[in-house]
């Protein structure tokens, strides 16, 4: 709790600092503000707090999730700098970003619906001006557009399911629903399955699974790059620990009714994702269908049900600091050259060794090769298939696999085989930096991964 | 100790290799000997029955019962002694090239043992196959930034082909590892017990999971298909890793990893695994017949010669095992020799095409006559090393099924038929245009190839001491397997 006061107030402090003239204070300030939230927010590990009337409740699947999403936004601020650095509009920027990320984390918390709506909507809407931020670029505020129309829909499914749920149970409460539906299990009115199905909706929209994902790949490639590691990461973290505490937690026992849509989505997911990345160019794009593509391997952990918490955490933690290593990778070319295609990172093997070495370490990461923590987080989750004895789930995701690596290694190919024609890339230290700590927590996390089985 | 020593050594020389400006390749060499001096120590130390040694266990995943469980029985052994007394040979044999990068170049070298180790000592199967994927990273980037024409796609198909194998494979272990008693855990002695309270029809699903994997490696027919392409457009030192070493991954799997885990498998389906690789051997030899690249015709020799090897190790018979042991000492130093006469040539003729050399002997007969040598342990004439494993192979095979064994059996002549013609085209006769000036070999090349040639020999003369490393290990697993297979009727 202690680290979502503190995130409204790093945002307040970054709204005042325009006024007060202590701009160039602000990254500092908010980058310690980030580790202060981390380190109160693990204080906070052995005692379950609730607050506001059982509105969020702050347990050690909240606390987790709300430091991976603080240690992620760390690096996210580390990486964006430049992305600030049009000073133009830092504070509003800052601010924006921060809210979100109160947003973020009150999803990890909620045990309301209505916690869930104003979740989703403080993530959302402070997404939908930022997406649009890069104002002369035309992509950029189409991307805005779209995102804010489809953001709209998942909302609307997402009211429309509250309210019949609402109906049905007469409570909010995401613990009084539960309790409502063992107590009357037999005699739940059909509008109430619908409700749920709504709310299943409106949540795959923002994990952007298939058939639901029609905004991502064109968002994700019009937003200015920081903005697409925002959303490739955090926000599929905080919806994730959303999606986990509705249908892992409060909808388990009518799992009958989801189960089945659910795994249809895992399957269009995994494969559709997965399948339209091999045909795209676009750098960008191409991380946006893979990013869809491992949501959809996270679905497999919730169509297999058990204790499976750990596994997201894990998978999402892997998943997001590779990502944010080919982000800030992707970012250091955007620099001299705007709209990164495959051909952009031609012969990057010998114009920037390190550059090469870090994307080609975060690409097999999340293709899934040993000892990275891409790996163990997918064998994670085949275990947990095959303990749950969905062998066709594997079999696609086996599959799908073997596709992803298919078309990660198209930009691995390029960087060592194609030859170049193209300039050095400078790396200042700093983001020199960072890649290597992330690198190594790559590494850290797949040969070490017991040091993360927290939950 | 020892063990952990062998695994990590090349890995810590490689993270300095990496990191080096000049002097790559020497520090390289340094490592790889000093690697290769702590294995022989190893084989000295070892005890030569049916006991793992040298094992260490220590806790490491514990919430999914991973243990970092390492150890040398006789048939690790002989294939920890294979990687590391090639490698120094491999590192050696680059000494003529200039290499764009060449700190990467033996980092990966050095990375690619290290894994290669790991798969032939570990004892756990969670272990065993991340050794086994992370082998797969070091050659294909060897492959892709220092290889020939084409080779983006080749080695793409190479890579996929495999992952997807491991993939799998990775299946069939995590199968196997929630029907291990008690606390599920990826220890191989729980691994074996768990696989082999299955029922048959399971033992055969679980059978094919592990030879897909198996067989991509190393090839068997039909999943040959990546070989011939990648092995001649990798750079000389990447084949060698590939055929000599890394093959050995899949005959070694088979041995440790398969036959052990699913005897009613193996027993539904050997004789299936048997045709395919016999299928393999003809198919291969007569493939090489028509080759006209030289490293193209090695290639496929190759195919042949693993072909053999497989299916003796599925008669499951003494016989076959050992032969096998033995064959694959013979075949990786062999096929190595071979590989580096084709790159010599080629480097001077700037050519691997058969027919446009010729005369070689007038130029170079030292090469020549080291050509020879090595020729005829690969055609396994008797005391060659080539002979006595083939030998047991074929042997075993006959006593499985004579039919089998004759078919096998004509690989030797098809095998001598297109290595005596390469040989003959390449090295007498008249000289042609681009073997008019061809240089005999330097000492650098000596220094390779002589201790190889004497190797060759000595092996074949003389094989007993290799025999008996592995001889209590193999006996131990097949009076396992015999004892399983008589309970089970």
């Amino acid at each position: 709790m202690n680290a979502l006061y503190i995130l409204c107030g790093l945002g307040i402090v970054s709204l005042v600092s325009e006024i007060l003239n202590f701009k160039k204070w602000l990254l500092p300030i908010v980058i310690v503000g980030l580790s202060v939230a981390i380190v109160a927010a693990s204080f906070e590990w052995n005692n379950t707090t609730h607050f506001f009337g059982n509105m969020v409740i702050f347990d050690h699947f909240a606390i987790a999730f709300t430091v991976l999403i603080c240690m992620v936004a760390f690096f996210w601020f580390w990486m964006a700098h430049s992305y600030f650095d049009n000073k133009e509009h830092l504070t509003d920027q800052a601010a924006l970003i921060l809210f979100s990320l109160v947003g973020a984390i009150i999803l990890t918390s909620i045990n309301n619906m209505a916690m869930l709506f104003l979740g989703i909507e403080i993530l959302s809407i402070a997404l939908y001006v930022l997406v649009g931020s890069k104002k002369d670029s035309l992509f950029s505020t189409e991307a805005a557009f779209k995102y804010f129309l489809m953001g709209s829909f998942a909302t609307g499914f997402l009211l429309m399911g509250i309210a019949l749920i609402y109906g049905a149970t007469g409570s909010f409460e995401l613990t009084k629903i539960s309790a409502f539906i063992s107590a009357h299990s037999k005699e739940l009115p059909l509008f109430f399955y619908s409700g749920v199905l709504l709310v299943l909706i409106g949540m795959s929209f923002k994990i952007s699974a298939v058939p639901f994902h029609f905004w991502a790949p064109d968002v994700y490639q019009g937003a200015p790059t920081a903005i697409t590691a925002f959303m490739s990461t955090i926000v599929k973290i905080a919806a994730f620990a959303a999606i986990i505490r509705l249908f892992a937690g409060c909808f388990i026992e009518i799992s009958s009714t989801w189960l089945n849509i659910l795994s249809v989505i895992t399957v269009l997911t995994l494969v559709l994702a997965n399948v339209t990345a091999v045909y795209q160019t676009n750098v960008k794009r191409m991380l946006a269908y893979s990013s869809v593509g491992h949501a959809g391997y996270v679905l497999i952990a919730l169509v297999c049900g058990g204790n499976i918490s750990n596994v997201v955490l894990y998978y999402l933690s892997g998943y997001s600091i590779a990502s944010l290593i080919a982000f800030t990778v992707l970012n250091q070319m955007e620099e001299n050259n705007q709209g990164i295609t495959i051909e952009s990172f031609n012969g990057l093997f010998n114009r920037s060794r390190f550059l090469a070495v870090a994307m080609t370490i975060a690409l097999l990461s999340l293709a899934g090769i040993p000892p990275l923590a891409g790996f163990f987080g997918k064998y994670l989750l085949l275990s947990l298939a095959v303990g749950a004895g969905h062998i066709w789930l594997v079999a696609v995701a086996i599959v799908t696999s073997v596709i992803g690596v298919y078309y990660y290694f198209k930009i691995i190919l390029a960087m060592y085989f194609k030859s170049d024609s193209q300039s050095q890339v400078p790396v200042s230290f700093s983001q020199r930096l960072l890649l290597a700590v992330l690198l190594i927590l790559v590494f850290v996390l797949g040969i070490f991964p017991d040091l993360f089985q927290v939950l | 100790m020892l063990t952990i020593f062998l695994i990590f050594w090349p890995l810590f020389a490689a993270l300095i290799v990496f990191a080096l400006k000049q002097q790559a390749r020497t520090i390289a060499l340094i490592a790889s000997v000093i690697e290769l001096a702590v294995a022989l120590a190893v084989a000295f130390l070892f005890v030569p029955d049916d006991s793992v040694q040298f094992a260490i266990n220590l806790p490491w995943i514990q919430s999914i019962g991973v243990s970092f469980n390492v150890g040398i029985d006789g048939i690790s052994l002989l294939l920890v002694l294979l990687t590391t007394g090639l490698v120094p040979f491999i590192i050696l044999s680059s000494f003529g090239n200039t290499y764009q990068s060449p700190q990467t170049f033996y980092g990966l070298i050095l990375l690619m043992q290290m894994a290669l180790v790991g798969v032939f000592v570990s004892l756990d199967g969670f272990l065993f196959y991340l050794f086994w994927e992370m082998a797969l990273i070091p050659i294909y980037f060897i492959c892709l930034i220092w290889g020939g024409e084409d080779r983006g796609r080749i080695t793409l198909k190479f890579f996929i082909y495999t992952l997807a194998g491991s993939l799998v494979m990775l299946i069939g272990l995590v199968y196997l590892y929630f029907h291990t008693s008690g606390t599920h855990t990826f220890e191989i002695q729980a691994l074996y017990e768990a696989g082999r309270r299955l029922t048959p029809f399971e033992q055969g699903i679980l059978f094919w999971t592990f030879f897909v994997a198996f067989a991509i490696k190393m090839p068997v027919f039909p999943f040959h298909t990546w070989q011939p392409d990648t092995y001649t457009v990798s750079p000389v030192q990447g084949t060698m890793l590939l055929s000599a070493i890394m093959l050995k991954m899949g005959i070694y799997g088979v041995i440790r990893w398969l036959i052990p885990f699913v005897p009613l498998g193996v027993q539904a389906w050997g004789m299936t695994a048997i045709v395919l690789s016999v299928i393999g051997i003809v198919y291969a030899s007569v493939i090489a017949l028509m080759q006209k690249d030289f490293k193209r015709l090695i290639a496929y020799s190759s195919i042949a010669h693993v072909g053999l090897i497989s299916a003796g190790l599925f008669t499951l018979n003494k016989i076959g095992m050992q032969g096998a042991m033995i064959q694959m000492l013979s075949h990786g130093i062999v096929v190595f020799a071979l590989f580096y006469v084709v790159e010599i040539i080629s480097q001077r003729t700037k050519t691997r095409t058969i027919s446009e050399l010729g005369g070689i002997r007038l130029q170079a007969p030292i090469l020549t006559t080291t050509f020879l040598v090595i020729l005829l342990g690969s055609i396994a004439l008797p005391f060659t090393s080539g002979f006595v494993g083939e030998f047991l192979l074929i042997n075993s095979l006959v006593q499985y099924q004579f039919a089998i064994g004759a078919v096998a059996g004509l690989t030797s002549i098809l095998g001598a038929v297109y290595m005596l013609r390469s040989f003959q085209q390449s090295m007498l006769g008249e000289k042609k245009v681009v073997t008019s000036t061809i240089s005999d070999l330097t000492s650098q090349e000596k220094w390779v190839l002589y201790p190889i040639v004497v190797l060759i020999v000595v092996i074949g003369i003389y094989p007993t001491p290799l025999l008996k490393i592995s001889e209590a290990a193999v006996n131990n697993l097949l009076t396992i397997v015999s004892n399983y297979l008589a309970l089970a009727k």
